[in-house]
C-alpha cells in the first residue's frame, strides 16, 4: 500500500465512527477469541465429538479473525510499517483457512445434519419399543393370571366353588365390572342365570337358548363379543346415562366321561354348554384386547374340564355310598340268612331228639316181642308193625335231615336185597288201606325183572310206598296197578323224558315202575309244583289231603340219587294220574343173598353173638348210666371195667382194652382232648384200643369234630342190647363205625 | 298170694306204668339185662339212680336257697340227673328235668324252683312205685318164682 502524503482533513464524524469502529472490532477480537476457549472447554468436557480436526480448523479460522479485527484496531491511527505487515499476514492466513474452511464445510454439514435425524429415528423406534415392552409385560402378567386361575379352579373339586372362583378370578384378572354364568336348565330348553360375580343372590332368569346371539357364541369355540343390550347381558339395573362397557360372551362346554373319547378330541360331541358373560368397566372406553380374549377362552375350557372332574367326583362318591347302602343291607340280609339257618338247625336238633325218643320205644318192644313166644299170626303182626316203624323211622330220619339232603350229603345205603319181595311188601302195606277205600291193587312183574338187586332198599321202598300211597290218597274208587319192568331204550323212547338216555350195562339196569291209578288227576298247570316241597295243590277235590307235600319231593330226591327220573302225566281233573320212575340199580349175583328186608341191621338168627372176653373200658360221669351201660357189655359177655372220671380213665386205660366207651354229653368232660391224650398215650394204632362215643347228639357237627379228633366210632344213646351187639360185631370187623341215624 | 299170681301182677305193673309214661323202653332193655348170672342188676342199678338222685336233689335245692344263683351248676346238676333218669327210663323224671334245663336257660329262680319241685315229685313218684315193684319181686323170689322174662303172657 503506498502511503500517501497527501493528507486530507478528516471529519469530525469520522472521529465518531472511528470510535464505534473501535470499540466494535475490539468486542469482536474478544468474542472470536472466547469462541475458541468455549469450543475447547465443551469439547473437553463432553466424550464424544468426532470432528475435532474441523474444530481445530475452525479454532484457527476464528482466532485468526480474531486477530484481523485486533490488528485492525492499531490501523486507526498511524501505524509502522511492521503493524502494516503483520496485519497483511494475518489477513492472509485468515483468508487461506477460511476458504479451507468454507471447502471443508460443504462436506461435513451433510453428515451432521443425518446424524441428526438418524437421532430422531432412534428416538421413535425406542418409544415405540417402550410401548410394546409395556404390551408383553402386561400379556406376561396376564398369562400368569391364567396359570393362577387356573390353579384355583383345578384346586377344588366342588362344583360351585369351581365356579365362583373362575368369575371371582377373571373378575380380578381381566377388572371386570360384571361377571354372569349361565347355565343350561334341566329341559335345556333356557339358559338360567346361575351365578354372577357381584350380585350375591342372582334372580335366576332365563332366557331361551335359541337367541341369535346365544347360538352365535355356542357354535364357535372362541370368546365373541356381543352387544351389552342384548338379555344375556343385561345383568345390572339400567342407571341413567352411561355408556356400557364391551361385552364379550363364550361358550363352556359341559362334558360328561363319556365325551373323552380319543377319537373325537378336541371335536366335543357334547352339545351341552354354558355361557359366560364379562363386561369391561363402563365408562372406561377399554377394548377387549386380543390377549385378554384368549385368556378368556383358555379360562373357559379349564373350567369345563374342572367341572367334569367334579361331575366324576360325584358321580363315583354317589356309587360308593350306593355300594355301601347295598354292602349293609347285604350284610343284613346274609345274617338273617344265617340267623334263619341256624334256627332251622336247632329246631331240627331238638325234633330230632323229640322225636326219635318214641320212635325208638317203638322198635325196641316190637323188637323184644319179636323175641318172645308168639303165635304165627302175632308173629307176623309183630313183624309188620316192625317194619312199619322202621320205615317211619327212616321217614322221620329223612324229614329231620332234609338239609343232608339239599347239602347233598346224603349218601344211599347200598346193599343187596330181594327186589320182588320190596314189592310185595308194598302191596302188603298198602292193600289193608285200599281196601278199607274199595279200590283194588294190582302187581305186575315184568318176567325179566331180576330177583335181586343192589340198591337202596329202605330208600326204594320209601319211594314206591310213596309213589302208590299217594295213588290210593287221590282215588275214590276204581283200580290202581303197579307195574315193574326193566327198562330198555324202547321204553326211553316212549316216555318223553329230557336229557335222559342212559345206557344199561353189564353191572346195571334200570328199574322203571309205573303206578296207574283212576282218580282224581291233576291238572296240567300243577305238575310241576308237585316235587317242590311244602307246595300244596289247591283243587278241590285234594283239599281233604292233609300231606305237605313233602313226599314227593322227597321221593324226587332219592330217585335222582339213584341217578333217575321221576315224572307225573295226567289228562286232567277228574281223568286219573300215572306216575313212572326209573332208578337205576345194581345187577346182583344169585348167591345166596336171602336176607329179608329190614333186617339188614339186626341179625335174624338169635343168638346171642356174645363177645366174651372182650375187654372193654367204659367211662361216664353218670353212675346210672354208667351201670346200664356196664349192665350191656356184661350182657354180651364182655369183661367190663369202668371209670367214673376222666382221670381214672386215663388211669385204668391200657394196652388190653380193645374197646373204650365213652360218654362226651356231660358238660366239663372233654371227649375230644380225651381221645387225643389216648392217642398219644399209645403210639401205635394197632394197640390203640377202638375209641366209641356215647352221645346224644347225632347231628353233623358233633360227628364231623369226632371224625376230626379221630374217634373210630359213634352211638347215639339210648342203647339197645342188639343195637350194641351189631355195633360190637360191626366195630371188631371193620375197626369203625359211624352211626347215622 | 301165689306165685304165679303175684308174677301176674308184676306183669300188669310195669304194663301200666309203661303205658301212663311213668316208665318207657329203655326199663325194659334193663329187665333184659337181668339173668340168672345177674339176677339183681336192676335193682342195684335202680338203687343207685336212687341215691344219685337224692344227693343231686339235695344240691339243687341248696344251690336254689343261695342268693345269687348259680345257674351254670344248676344246668350240670340237672344234666347228670336227666342222664341217669334217661339210662333207667323214668320218663317222668326225665321230661321233668328236659323243662327244668330250658327254664334254667332263662335264668328265672322262681321258674326253677317250680320245677325242682316237680322233679321232687315225679321222683318221689317212681321211687315209691319202684319201691313197691322190688318189694314185690323179693316176694316172689322167696316163695321160689322168677321173675317173669318177658311182659308176654
Amino acid at each position: 500500500m503506498e502511503s500517501c502524503y497527501c493528507i486530507e482533513p478528516q471529519w469530525p464524524a469520522d472521529e465518531l465512527l472511528k470510535k464505534y469502529q473501535y470499540i466494535s472490532d475490539f468486542f469482536i477480537a474478544l468474542a472470536y477469541f472466547s469462541i475458541p476457549l468455549e469450543l475447547i472447554y465443551f469439547v473437553k468436557k463432553s466424550a464424544v465429538f468426532p470432528y475435532r480436526w474441523v474444530l481445530v480448523q475452525f479454532g484457527a479460522f476464528i482466532v485468526l479473525c480474531g486477530a484481523t479485527h485486533l490488528i485492525n484496531l492499531w490501523t486507526f491511527s498511524m501505524h509502522s510499517r511492521t503493524v502494516a505487515i503483520v496485519m497483511t499476514i494475518s489477513k492472509v492466513l485468515t483468508a487461506v483457512v477460511s476458504c479451507a474452511t468454507a471447502l471443508m464445510l460443504v462436506h461435513i454439514i451433510p453428515d451432521l445434519l443425518s446424524v441428526k435425524t438418524r437421532e430422531l429415528f432412534l428416538k421413535n423406534k425406542a418409544a415405540e419399543l417402550d410401548r410394546e415392552m409395556g404390551l408383553i409385560r402386561t400379556q406376561e402378567e396376564t398369562g400368569r393370571h391364567v396359570r393362577m386361575l387356573t390353579h384355583e379352579i383345578r384346586s377344588t373339586l366342588d362344583r360351585h366353588t369351581i365356579l365362583k372362583t373362575t368369575l371371582i378370578e377373571l373378575g380380578r384378572t381381566l377388572a371386570l365390572e360384571e361377571c354372569a354364568l349361565w347355565m343350561p336348565t334341566r329341559t335345556g330348553l333356557e339358559l338360567q342365570l346361575s351365578y354372577t360375580l357381584h350380585q350375591q343372590n342372582p334372580v335366576g332368569f332365563t332366557v331361551p337358548i335359541n337367541l341369535p346371539v346365544i347360538s352365535q357364541v355356542f357354535s364357535s369355540n372362541r370368546a365373541v363379543k356381543i352387544s351389552p343390550n342384548c338379555p344375556v347381558a343385561r345383568l345390572r339395573p339400567l342407571a341413567g346415562s352411561y355408556v356400557p362397557g364391551e361385552v364379550v360372551a363364550v361358550r363352556v362346554p359341559l362334558l360328561h366321561l363319556s365325551n373323552f373319547q380319543i377319537n373325537d378330541w378336541p371335536e366335543l360331541s357334547t352339545k351341552r354348554f354354558a355361557l359366560m358373560v364379562l363386561m369391561l368397566p363402563s365408562d372406561s372406553a377399554r377394548q377387549w384386547r386380543f390377549h385378554e380374549l384368549e385368556l378368556v377362552e383358555v379360562v373357559a375350557d379349564q373350567v369345563a374340564v374342572a367341572l367334569s372332574h367334579a361331575a366324576i367326583l360325584e358321580e363315583s362318591m354317589r356309587a360308593r355310598d350306593l355300594l355301601m347302602e347295598q354292602n349293609v343291607a347285604l350284610d343284613l340280609a346274609r345274617r338273617e340268612a344265617e340267623t334263619a339257618i341256624r334256627a332251622r338247625n336247632d329246631f331240627l336238633a331238638v325234633m330230632n331228639h323229640e322225636m326219635r325218643t318214641p320212635m325208638h320205644a317203638v322198635i325196641a318192644l316190637s323188637s323184644l316181642l319179636q323175641e318172645t313166644e308168639l303165635t304165627p299170626e302175632q308173629r307176623l303182626m309183630v313183624e309188620t308193625i316192625l317194619k312199619s316203624s322202621n320205615l317211619l323211622a327212616t321217614l322221620i330220619n329223612d324229614v329231620l335231615d332234609l338239609s343232608r339232603l339239599e347239602d347233598g350229603s346224603l349218601q344211599l345205603d347200598i346193599g343187596t336185597f330181594n327186589l320182588h319181595a320190596v314189592f310185595k311188601e308194598v302191596l302188603n302195606l298198602i292193600k289193608p288201606v285200599a281196601l278199607v277205600k274199595k279200590l283194588s291193587l294190582t302187581l305186575h312183574l315184568g318176567h325179566d325183572l331180576p330177583a335181586y338187586a343192589i340198591g337202596d332198599e329202605k330208600r326204594l321202598m320209601q319211594a314206591i310206598l310213596n309213589v302208590v300211597g299217594n295213588a290210593v290218597k287221590f282215588s275214590k274208587e276204581g283200580s290202581i296197578s303197579i307195574t315193574a319192568i326193566v327198562a330198555k331204550s324202547e321204553t326211553f323212547r316212549e316216555f318223553r323224558v329230557q336229557d335222559f338216555l342212559p345206557v344199561p350195562s353189564d353191572s346195571h339196569f334200570y328199574l322203571c315202575v309205573q303206578v296207574k291209578d283212576a282218580g282224581s288227576g291233576i291238572s296240567p298247570q300243577e305238575i310241576p309244583k308237585l316235587f317242590t316241597k311244602f307246595a300244596q295243590t289247591q283243587t278241590v277235590a285234594t283239599r281233604n289231603s292233609s300231606c305237605s307235600g313233602l313226599g314227593l319231593a322227597i321221593c324226587k330226591r332219592f330217585v335222582n340219587l339213584m341217578e333217575g327220573q321221576i315224572w307225573l302225566e295226567s289228562e286232567g281233573l277228574g281223568k286219573g294220574c300215572t306216575a313212572t320212575f326209573i332208578v337205576k340199580l345194581g345187577i346182583a349175583d344169585q348167591s345166596n343173598e336171602s336176607k329179608l328186608p329190614f333186617t339188614s341191621k339186626i341179625n335174624e338168627n338169635n343168638i346171642n353173638a356174645s363177645f366174651p372176653g372182650l375187654k372193654v373200658l367204659v367211662m361216664d360221669e353218670n353212675g346210672v348210666s354208667r351201670s346200664v351201660t356196664k349192665g350191656l357189655l356184661v350182657r354180651l359177655g364182655c369183661e367190663v371195667t369202668t371209670a367214673g372220671s376222666v382221670e381214672e380213665f386215663l388211669r385204668v386205660v391200657s394196652q388190653e382194652h380193645r374197646v373204650v366207651f365213652m360218654d362226651i354229653c356231660t358238660p366239663g368232660v372233654d371227649g375230644y382232648e380225651l381221645t387225643i391224650r389216648i392217642r398219644e398215650k399209645f403210639a401205635k394204632s394197632h394197640e390203640r384200643p377202638l375209641m366209641v362215643v356215647l352221645t346224644g347228639n347225632s347231628d353233623k357237627v358233633t360227628k364231623e369234630s369226632c371224625l376230626r379228633v379221630g374217634m373210630d366210632g359213634l352211638i347215639l344213646k339210648p342203647v339197645s342190647i342188639d343195637k350194641m351187639r351189631s355195633v360190637l360185631s360191626e366195630l371188631i370187623e371193620r375197626r369203625v363205625l359211624f352211626e347215622t341215624s | 298170694m301165689e306165685v304165679g299170681s303175684m308174677q301176674r301182677q308184676w306183669v300188669q305193673y310195669i304194663k301200666s306204668w309203661l303205658g301212663e309214661g311213668t316208665l318207657d323202653s329203655q326199663y325194659l332193655q334193663l329187665l333184659q339185662l337181668q339173668d340168672e348170672s345177674n339176677p339183681t342188676f336192676v335193682s342195684e342199678v335202680v338203687t343207685l339212680f336212687f341215691e344219685d338222685t337224692e344227693e343231686l336233689l339235695n344240691k339243687l335245692s341248696l344251690a336254689l336257697s343261695q342268693p345269687s344263683v348259680d345257674f351254670k351248676k344248676i344246668d350240670d346238676h340237672v344234666h347228670q340227673l336227666k342222664g341217669s333218669s334217661s339210662s333207667i327210663g323214668a320218663l317222668r323224671v326225665k321230661n321233668a328235668c328236659i323243662a327244668f334245663r330250658n327254664v334254667c336257660e332263662q335264668q328265672s329262680a322262681e321258674g326253677c324252683l317250680r320245677c325242682l319241685q316237680q322233679v321232687q315229685q315225679e321222683f318221689y313218684c317212681v321211687k315209691e312205685k319202684l319201691s313197691y315193684l322190688f318189694a314185690l319181686e323179693k316176694r316172689i323170689l322167696n316163695a321160689g318164682g322168677s321173675i317173669p322174662m318177658d311182659l308176654g303172657s
